[in-house]
């Protein structure tokens, strides 16, 4: 068991940046492109990850004992697919307008890689606090990546942010289109990299 | 007038087929053919009044007919209406009291309806390429772009994916249709549905690998991959929330498998010759791909709004 040596400050910072889910391990691209048109859908589908995450992180940290390795992975999809039903319900009796505009997404949320991924690699061998701020760390670098992605398109295409006018016209309608998140996502990996490059 | 509403609202649900009408079919984007058993009153036939139409789910607004015609042989009446017909819908026809030869054969409340086969075929093709996973609701994008690197990877995880996914969806339907919703537990679907994904693919996988080893050598490096894939959850939910029957499963989710795998190598295709293209440094690899991808779902966006049947 390689028990981690980075501090929790530490953690978060790599979920965020070094390790961001979206624009570096580049899973869960389905949410960054079919529902980041805007930046409300970016904070809440972010929520709903975060919660997931750190709770799945919590539950599989604390049982890791009990759990035989050979049915490590059906019992990670078990967890997860326990805490999405309970984050779908919650999200579906208290604002029921922005979980009819994600769709099946929330649902969704169960087969997104990087929760499993996460429990695999980091929750499995390390005790509950150190999880917790896994989990936060990566929660919180999706919700970045989302709302990053949020703010681009909604600016570009609407000309204002979280649905309030800025500039009064609308520079590049192009960006609202559904379609357009593939070219988003694909200019703002260019962008990363190129600083990597540079650098 | 409220016992004509009523009247006509019971009538409207019961919809009996009548002895003397043989048949009723859409045809071209306005009319509707009525084909009679025996020859009708010619007068009677042309009576606008006595042929009433709406839509089934909104029996009050009536379709407005323009003209009426009608064979030498009086047995088929064609009706045209002054706008298009929503051909997707079943649209009721009451006739009244209909007039053969001088007697009454009754009034009759007619279903008119597209043809079955052709519907079914409609939901294949809708979910093979007018809403492609892929590229008009964004599902799967993580196993996409990581198996369409090469055209044989890509071709074997398509084929590989449409079968457990046919599998998947139908064994989730049934167990959707006749346990959970029976004894209202219908809000576990996500785990129940996950599980019998993984259930799924353990099967194929250990059948694949008796029955046909040389086929497992090839196909069974996907099959952990494809439980990664979101349309594969995705497709038991949307069966689930639209409470399609056995056959309309059936076909959307191999429509789901065979609009995978058209993505899959349409794309492999492009990312076999950008290996040899000169792409800036910041864009190789994802990046690109991504853009090539746009570029697809924009094609896509051409068969939006189209009808088949």
């Amino acid at each position: 068991m390689a028990v981690t040596k980075k501090t929790n400050k530490q953690l978060v910072l790599d979920g965020l940046l070094s390790e961001n889910p979206i624009f570096r391990l580049a899973l869960s691209m389905c949410p960054a492109v079919g529902i980041s048109s805007s930046v409300m859908n970016g904070i809440l589908l972010g929520i709903a990850v975060l919660f997931v995450q750190v709770f799945s992180s919590c539950t599989i940290s604390l049982l890791k004992d009990y759990i035989h390795p050979r049915i490590r992975i059906p019992t990670y999809t078990l967890v997860i697919a326990t805490w999405v039903t309970v984050i779908d319900l919650v999200l579906a009796a208290y604002v029921p307008v922005a979980y009819k505009a994600m769709g099946i997404f929330v649902k969704l949320i169960v087969a997104f890689a990087i929760i499993t991924m996460r429990l695999e690699v980091f929750a499995c061998k390390n005790p509950v606090v150190p999880s917790f701020w896994d989990g936060v760390g990566m929660g919180t670098g999706f919700m970045f990546g989302m709302v990053t992605l949020g703010t681009v398109r909604e600016f570009l295409g609407t000309g204002g942010l979280l649905g309030h006018d800025l500039i009064g016209t609308r520079p590049l309608l192009f960006f609202i289109l559904p379609l357009a998140g593939f070219f988003c996502v694909g200019f703002i990996m260019a962008i990363f990299n190129s600083v990597e490059i540079v650098y | 007038m409220g016992a004509a509403l009523v009247l006509l609202v019971v009538l409207a649900g019961c919809r009996t087929e009548h002895r003397f009408v043989k048949k009723v079919t859409f045809e071209k984007t306005n009319d509707i053919v009525i084909t009679f058993a025996g020859p009708v009153d010619a007068a009677w036939a042309k009576n606008v009044d006595n042929y009433t139409v709406f839509e089934k789910e909104d029996p009050d607004i009536l379709l407005a007919i323009k003209e009426i015609t009608l064979t030498p042989d009086r047995t088929k009446v064609t009706l045209h209406f002054k706008n298009a017909l929503n051909q997707s819908r079943a649209h009721t026809l009451m006739i009244k009291d209909i007039i053969s030869e001088g007697k009454s054969q009754g009034a009759a409340v007619l279903t008119v309806k597209k043809l079955y086969l052709g519907y079914l075929f409609s939901i294949l093709i809708g979910a093979m390429l007018i809403h492609n996973f892929v590229f008009t609701k964004y599902l799967g994008l993580c196993v996409f772009f990581g198996t369409s690197q090469k055209r044989t990877t890509a071709v074997g995880m398509g084929i590989t994916f449409t079968i457990v996914i046919v599998f998947a969806s139908m064994l989730s339907w049934f167990m959707y249709q006749f346990i959970l919703k029976p004894i209202r537990l219908d809000y576990l679907q996500v785990v129940v549905f996950i599980g019998l994904v993984s259930l799924s693919v353990q099967a194929v996988d250990t059948i694949l690998r008796k029955v046909n080893p040389a086929l497992f050598k090839a196909f069974g490096v996907y099959l952990v991959l494809v439980i990664a894939n979101c349309i594969i959850l995705a497709t038991p939910l949307i069966l689930a929330d639209k409470e399609y029957n056995a056959w309309e499963s059936f076909m959307l989710s191999l429509g789901a498998g065979t609009g995978f795998l058209i993505a899959l190598f349409l794309m492999s295709c492009v990312r076999e010759k950008l290996e040899l293209a000169n792409v800036p440094p910041t864009y190789r690899g994802l990046p690109i791909a991504f853009i090539v991808a746009g570029l697809f779902a924009l094609a896509f966006l051409g068969f939006s709004g189209m009808a088949i049947f």
